[in-house]
């Protein structure tokens, strides 16, 4: 069974349900693979918490179960959605955190942990709203859910019209940092 | 969005939202019309359908209530467009009564019903099967009634389109039976070339206009031709019993007895048209699993798991779930050792199976209230009591 789950979290209005559904995107549409993406919010979630869970893999069956039950992959972009997912998340998981806006406790004992300051990147952009770029281009560097290219081509044609530049540039910036952290965290082991 | 042919249908691949898939379907069926009222979770077909309407030519109308927003779709399609609406819950109970009209005056549309957990407004943001029955006998009187289950976005696009094939086919309302599940899951869908969809519009009379009885079947028919209001036929339609000019007939039960029992009798005795099973290992099953839509979906693990233990497990999906595959279950009932249902309801096509199993072999329920979907092993659990497996402590 090859099947690749991963959750991204974090609070209505950063575009956290926006950025699973570009990853769906990037693997069905560029990478030719099967994606399954759901989104969990409640009647009342307006400002509240937001997630979105993403399951990948080479064969349908492989999906048949929509939800995703123990994702390898956690990106997290507020403390309430660290508090929420982080204590139950696999310990040999790769935990990912936008480091404007997270704190790390003992929660994430023993869990492989990827910082990026996202939103403090995004707003020397000049718009604190592609935060979320920031991070699809980060998760494009240092992990293999997507291909690059695949998911830059999903970015590029999921934004507004008028803001593809911008956006490509966030998702540039956040690959390079990306880039710079894989090649630290190699010299260390 | 990407590529669409002239007349504004979308063909290729994309990723896409169940909700949206169906909205998509609808319009590659030729619907021009749409009238509904927003709930969660069915709100993003009439969202779609208020982008997509306008540039196709159609015409999409958010009404003051469910009510009115199925008496609109019977409206459109006697006008001669092809209509539809998407409900959930507490407005697939409004509509009930005016689906009993659809049904009594035979005019093809579809109804989607993005089912989610009740009773009452339950549970809005969250899946459920508990309106099976409903769809089945939720209109008072007696009828019969088509309705189909998707597992999956790109299914919720073929059944929409089918749905209003069949509607045509039939002139009758024909029921999409999803859930909320299936309906905010995003998965790639594919939409063919549109010269590739087969399309199915209504059979209109031949005769000459001052010969033309819109109730009336010719002999071994069962489905009367339908005119369109404006061009040059008269036509009379009504809720109340009619006899083949349209006209009301509520005396004695002269006109009910034809009238009813053919409503019942075209789709009844065209079921093995009607209706689409997904048959899977079931040829040497000492076990079936019977379930359809989302529920079927995820005891996809489940058989697999069994089959690791050596159960010889098999599936028949209900792609159709009205009308109700007697003979089939019958036979498969005479085959197996035991039939597991899961379903997101407290136990209700599980009924049917019995009906049909009529004592011949084990049924076993595996009930969900709503708000979830099944955790795999209670249906792996299920599957090997049918097979006389001791549960595993």
């Amino acid at each position: 069974m090859e099947r690749l789950e991963i959750r991204l979290s974090g609070f209505g209005g950063q575009g956290i349900v926006r950025s699973g559904e570009i990853i769906g995107k990037a693997a069905v549409l560029y990478d030719g693979r099967y994606a399954t993406f759901t989104q969990s919010y409640g009647p009342e979630s307006r400002g509240g918490a937001a997630a979105a869970q993403v399951a990948i893999a080479n064969d349908p069956v492989e999906l048949s179960y929509p939800h995703v039950i123990d994702p390898s992959i956690l990106v997290v972009m507020s403390q309430g959605a660290y508090n929420k997912y982080v204590p139950g998340f696999r310990r040999d998981g790769l935990l990912i955190v936008d480091e404007s806006l997270v704190e790390l406790d003992e929660a994430a004992d023993g869990v492989e942990v990827l910082g990026i300051p996202a939103t403090r990147i995004a707003e020397e952009l000049g718009r604190r709203i592609v935060a979320n770029v920031v991070m699809l281009g980060f998760l494009a560097a240092v992990t293999d859910i997507v291909s690059p290219e695949a998911l830059r081509k999903a970015v590029l044609d999921s934004v507004p019209k008028g803001t593809e530049e911008l956006n490509a540039r966030a998702f540039e910036v956040g690959f390079e940092y990306g880039e710079g952290v894989k090649r630290e965290t190699s010299y260390d082991t | 969005m990407s590529p669409a042919s002239r007349n504004g249908v979308l063909s290729g691949e994309f990723f896409m939202l169940g909700d949206i898939a169906c909205a998509e379907g609808a319009i590659c069926a030729g619907c021009r019309f749409f009238a509904g009222y927003p709930i969660t979770p069915a709100t993003e077909v009439a969202q779609r359908m208020s982008e997509r309407l306008p540039l196709v030519g159609g015409i999409y109308i958010q009404m003051e209530d469910e009510m009115a927003s199925m008496n609109a779709v019977l409206g459109a399609s006697w006008a001669g467009v092809k209509a539809m609406t998407a409900t959930s819950g507490p407005g697939f109970s409004l509509m009930m009564e005016n689906l009993g009209l659809g049904v009594m005056m035979e005019t093809p549309c579809v109804l989607v019903n993005v089912q989610r957990g009740g009773p009452s407004t339950g549970l809005p943001t969250l899946v459920g099967q508990g309106d099976m029955m409903q769809a089945r006998w939720g209109s008072h009187g007696d009828y019969a009634i088509i309705a189909l289950s998707p597992s999956s976005p790109q299914e919720l696009f073929d059944l929409t389109i089918h749905a209003f094939n069949l509607s045509e086919t039939y002139r009758a309302p024909v029921l999409v039976m999803t859930d909320a599940e299936v309906g905010h899951m995003t998965e790639k869908v594919v939409i063919p070339p549109v010269e590739e969809i087969e399309v199915i519009g209504r059979r209109k009379p031949t005769v000459p206009p001052e010969e033309y009885l819109p109730y009336r079947v010719e002999p071994g028919e069962l489905v009367p031709p339908m005119a369109v209001a404006g061009e040059g036929y008269r036509i009379h339609t009504t809720g109340l019993t009619h006899d083949e000019r349209g006209y009301p007939a509520t005396a004695d039960d002269t006109a009910q007895w034809p009238l009813v029992q053919r409503l019942v009798d075209k789709i009844e005795k065209n079921k093995d048209k009607i209706i689409m099973l997904e048959e899977d290992g079931l040829d040497d099953a000492e076990v079936a699993v019977v379930s359809y839509g989302i529920a079927a979906r995820t005891a996809i693990w489940p058989v697999q798991m069994a089959r690791q233990e050596g159960i010889r497990v098999g599936m028949l999906r209900l792609v159709t779930v009205w009308p109700f595959p007697d003979e089939e279950i019958r036979d498969l009932a005479g085959r197996v050792e035991g039939i597991v249902v899961p379903e997101i309801n407290l136990g209700q096509i599980v009924r049917e199976v019995e009906r049909c199993a009529a004592g011949r072999t084990e049924v076993l329920s595996v009930p969900h209230p709503g708000g979830g979907i099944h955790d795999p092993q209670a249906v792996l659990r299920a599957i090997r009591r049918a097979a006389g497996r001791k549960a595993e402590a």
